[in-house]
């Protein structure tokens, strides 16, 4: 066989250049979003307090400040890389196995089907978070995908199809658990910030809680990446070679569902997370699943941890619902893939 | 006997056969065309032959049928490029054309430097090099055609299945498409089966030409016996005269 092509093909893969720009950008915004807070350390004091538990030193906190960096701010930023990282996932694998550029935790209806289960589960008396609450999201969220799913095949293929299906199926869904919400006004509203989206003020134990599932769901997605290179090709091709299309389909959306619900039991409905960060890395470095899903997690940890800060920050001492910001950033950028995806006749 | 056989093979959609009782053996290293009129069946026979709708009767390579294989070993024995491929927008070349190495791979391994080595000679041969970093979404028409073939040819199959290699290529795109599978055929010893609407190409490019009409093979054998203007009359309802060219061979062309 010959030498060949000198010096050599360049794929496309994760490259130690790519996840050093982008994790050095993750703890630069989660220092940032440290430091900055209602009340005000002093940034000099908040490093210096993070040394001395790195080195064992004495800390220039009190106790009582130590305990709202540590059990308030800390908390909150941490649930925010959490929940970025499942939204931005799981809306770059529902992309890859739709063929849809626009598809998203959002607009597919999972995060709808994770409202109302969670709703249900909190108005039977399940507490707002931890334990109980994701597996029954997750539960809705597999569920929303499906119906979604399913509508839409049943009314044609194509892009606009499926978005129109899950629009339908979010809003039925959601208008079921408002119906679910009025039954019980005790936790109306507790429920209705949650729907709005936010992070709240997370312990430790509820993070723990969550952690394990968006961790597992994150390695499934980075572990199927190529496969979902194969499967871009469409379900014909990806059989001729050689793999099941059907498979990969369930185990990718499976594991985004898994995050999806994982993101919305703990920070209800933030929506456009899963199409402002993909599309954004897509423009940068390409579409390959390959560096999309892993990027895609850091991104959209470092996106939303930059999202809260505006949220805490914009309006102060008020909090905007994290949810808003998103919107507000990510509907000028949806249209803007839409019109792009019309003009290039994929939609 | 070896190379590919196809014994009754019959398939369809919603339980109606498209096509029925096609029996063809095409020995190894030659090329066979599938021709016919429109909607006769070619891409369901086609698409049979790669087993990927359900199908009866059997399909065999030198010997073995390809049904008893895995899905992944049948990957390994013929490569299949639809007739409108999916190309991923902003997916490169390179990374489309190492598709093809999946049936090779474990379902969640990633190529070795090896099929990097593979992926880069096809390029080579395709003269692809030059765009191997490119985006499928910038190429040309003949471009896209050649990194679709770029894909199939890294699968190293024994037969390379290409539905209507040439659709959308201009004349001369079409025919250093045809010649550049040629060469690879008589390069690697490949056997090749293409579906043509072009009979004028089938009868150029192919050993065999297998005419199908409404689901049924009606005839097979080397072009210049199969597409005489008598046969071309009676199921494309076409008037057509033969040709003979200054090197010797038989075309045909459509008279008014």
């Amino acid at each position: 066989m010959k030498q060949a092509a000198e010096p050599g093909l360049r794929p496309t893969k994760l490259r130690a250049r790519h996840l050093l720009v982008t994790v050095l950008l993750l703890l630069a915004v989660v220092l940032g979003a440290i430091l900055l807070g209602a009340i005000d350390l002093g940034a000099g004091r908040v490093l210096g307090e993070i040394w001395a538990q790195l080195t064992g030193g004495v800390s220039p906190l009190s106790a009582q400040e130590a305990a709202i960096l540590w059990e308030i701010r800390v908390p909150r930023v941490v649930l925010g890389c959490l929940v970025g990282a499942a939204l931005a996932g799981a809306g770059a694998a529902y992309q890859g196995v739709f063929a849809n550029p626009l598809a998203d935790p959002y607009l597919l209806g999972a995060a709808a089907g994770a409202g109302l289960t969670a709703t249900v589960a909190v108005v039977a008396g399940a507490g707002t978070s931890g334990g109980l609450v994701p597996i029954v999201a997750f539960a809705g969220a597999i569920g929303g995908v499906v119906l979604t799913w399913t509508l839409g095949r049943a009314a044609g293929r194509g892009t606009m199809t499926l978005l129109l299906a899950g629009v339908v199926i979010s809003a039925f869904l959601t208008a079921v658990q408002t119906f679910v919400q009025q039954l019980d006004t005790t936790t109306i509203s507790k429920l209705y910030s949650w729907m709005l989206g936010g992070l709240g003020s997370p312990g430790w134990s509820e993070i723990l809680a969550v952690l394990p599932y968006i961790v597992l769901a994150g390695i499934v997605l980075c572990i199927c990446a190529r496969l979902l290179d194969v499967l871009t090709l469409g379900d014909e091709e990806a059989a001729a070679l050689g793999i099941r299309p059907g498979l990969v389909r369930m185990l990718v959306l499976g594991a985004a569902c898994l995050a999806t619900a994982a993101a919305v039991s703990m920070s209800g409905l933030i929506g456009f997370v899963g199409i402002v960060v993909p599309h954004a890395i897509r423009l940068l470095v390409g579409a390959s699943h390959r560096i999309l899903i892993p990027l895609s997690l850091l991104g959209g940890a470092a996106f939303l941890v930059v999202a809260d800060v505006v949220a805490r920050t914009a309006l102060a001492p008020a909090e905007l619902p994290l949810g808003v910001v998103t919107a507000c950033v990510g509907a000028p950028f949806f249209l803007v893939i839409l019109r792009k995806g019309t003009r290039n006749g994929r939609a | 006997m070896d190379g590919l056989e196809l014994h009754g093979l019959a398939a369809g959609y919603g339980g109606h056969d498209k096509v029925s009782g096609v029996d063809v053996t095409v020995p190894p290293g030659s090329w066979l065309a599938i021709v016919g009129p429109n909607g006769a069946g070619k891409s369901t026979l086609l698409k049979a032959t790669a087993g990927l709708i359900p199908h009866r009767g059997e399909v065999s390579l030198d010997g073995t049928a390809l049904a008893g294989l895995g899905r992944r070993k049948r990957a390994r024995a013929h490569a299949y490029a639809p007739q409108s491929p999916q190309l991923p927008a902003g997916l490169t070349v390179t990374d489309y054309a190492l598709l093809g190495r999946t049936p090779y791979l474990g379902p969640f391994a990633r190529e070795s430097s090896a099929d990097l080595r593979i992926v880069a000679d096809v390029l080579l041969r395709l003269d692809l090099s030059e765009l191997a970093d490119r985006a499928l979404h910038t190429l040309s028409g003949g471009e896209r055609q050649r990194a679709v073939l770029a894909r199939a040819l890294a699968q190293q199959a024994e037969v390379l299945l290409l539905d209507e290699p040439t659709t959308g290529l201009d004349i001369g795109h079409a025919q250093s498409l045809l010649d550049l599978v040629d060469r690879l055929r008589t390069d690697d010893g490949s056997t090749v089966v293409t579906t043509l609407h072009d009979l004028t190409l089938a009868m150029l490019y192919a050993d065999t030409v297998l005419l199908l009409d409404s689901g049924r093979a009606v005839a097979s054998g080397p072009p210049a016996t199969v597409l005489t203007p008598e046969v071309l009359w009676q199921h494309y309802g076409a008037r057509v005269e033969t040709l003979r060219t200054a090197d010797g061979r038989t075309v045909l062309t459509p008279v008014r």
